[in-house]
């Protein structure tokens, strides 16, 4: 049973790039060894913590997106938490709420087609029509925020 | 159209035994109704790795806005919750500010 996981890790700050490849590298090994598939890998770079977590300020976030079951993902948990330079990370499943946002918002495509069609207007949104336009939908998952607004 | 609540168990506590002044109590106090921002801007994935969207509603003490300050709906509110929680695990977002 393939499902579709998000993993976050952080590096301590004080990891090389080296250092930070090597923890993907590894990853990636775990991934193949157990007939998973990594999807997406997005080095999200250097970025203030929240608050200290043991005497680290900083750390390199790191996003992998994987496709696998719920043993390999048991697995990475395990090597990731006996892994000293690994500060924090995070697996959540996506594939089912992926679904649910997806379904949602093709029905709400759907009907607003339906409608503008009803009214006598081509299905689509013409460029320059509308008070504002549509929030983008593919957001970058980045975030380019100041740490100070954190605070 | 007007406010969503009734703020009428509000006055209750003695000053509304004014007949007369009741209305003109409750009328100048014009409430915006609030809405849903999630429903509004039509943001159906409210993503733990989203923190501008997130910081909005954590204010300075690091809480979690309520519904009844934010206006978020109740199904948004709960996945706003959930994101939160998953951000503070990752330090995006503290958990208290010292």
């Amino acid at each position: 049973m393939s499902r579709k996981y998000e993993l976050v890790y952080v590096v301590s700050p004080d990891a090389t790039d080296e250092q930070v490849t090597e923890v993907h590298t590894q990853v990636e090994g775990i991934v193949q060894r157990m007939n998973g598939q990594l999807e997406k890998t997005d080095n999200w770079g250097r970025r203030k913590l929240a608050y200290e977590i043991g005497r680290h300020k900083e750390g390199t976030y790191v996003l992998e997106v994987i496709n696998g079951d719920g043993e390999l993902m048991k697995e990475i948990d395990r090597r990731l938490k006996v892994t000293d330079l690994v500060i924090r990370h995070l697996v959540v499943r996506v594939d089912e709420e992926q679904l649910v946002v997806d379904r949602t918002r093709n029905r709400r495509t759907e009907t607003t087609r339906r409608r503008r069609v009803a009214r006598g207007l081509p299905p689509d949104r013409q460029p320059g029509e509308g008070q504002r336009g549509e929030p983008d939908d593919d957001r970058d998952d980045r975030f380019d925020m100041g740490g100070e607004e954190l605070r | 159209m007007n406010g969503k609540k009734s703020f009428g168990g509000r006055g209750k506590s003695g000053s509304s035994s004014q007949q007369g002044g009741k209305d003109a109590q409750r009328r100048p106090m014009f409430r915006r109704r609030k809405v849903c921002k999630f429903c509004s801007d039509k943001i159906d994935d409210i993503n733990y790795k989203d923190v501008k969207l997130l910081m909005p509603f954590v204010p300075e003490r690091a809480k979690v806005l309520p519904r009844r300050i934010s206006g978020t709906c109740a199904l948004h509110q709960r996945k706003l919750r959930t994101a939160i929680m998953r951000a503070r695990q990752l330090a995006l977002i503290p958990y208290t500010t010292e």
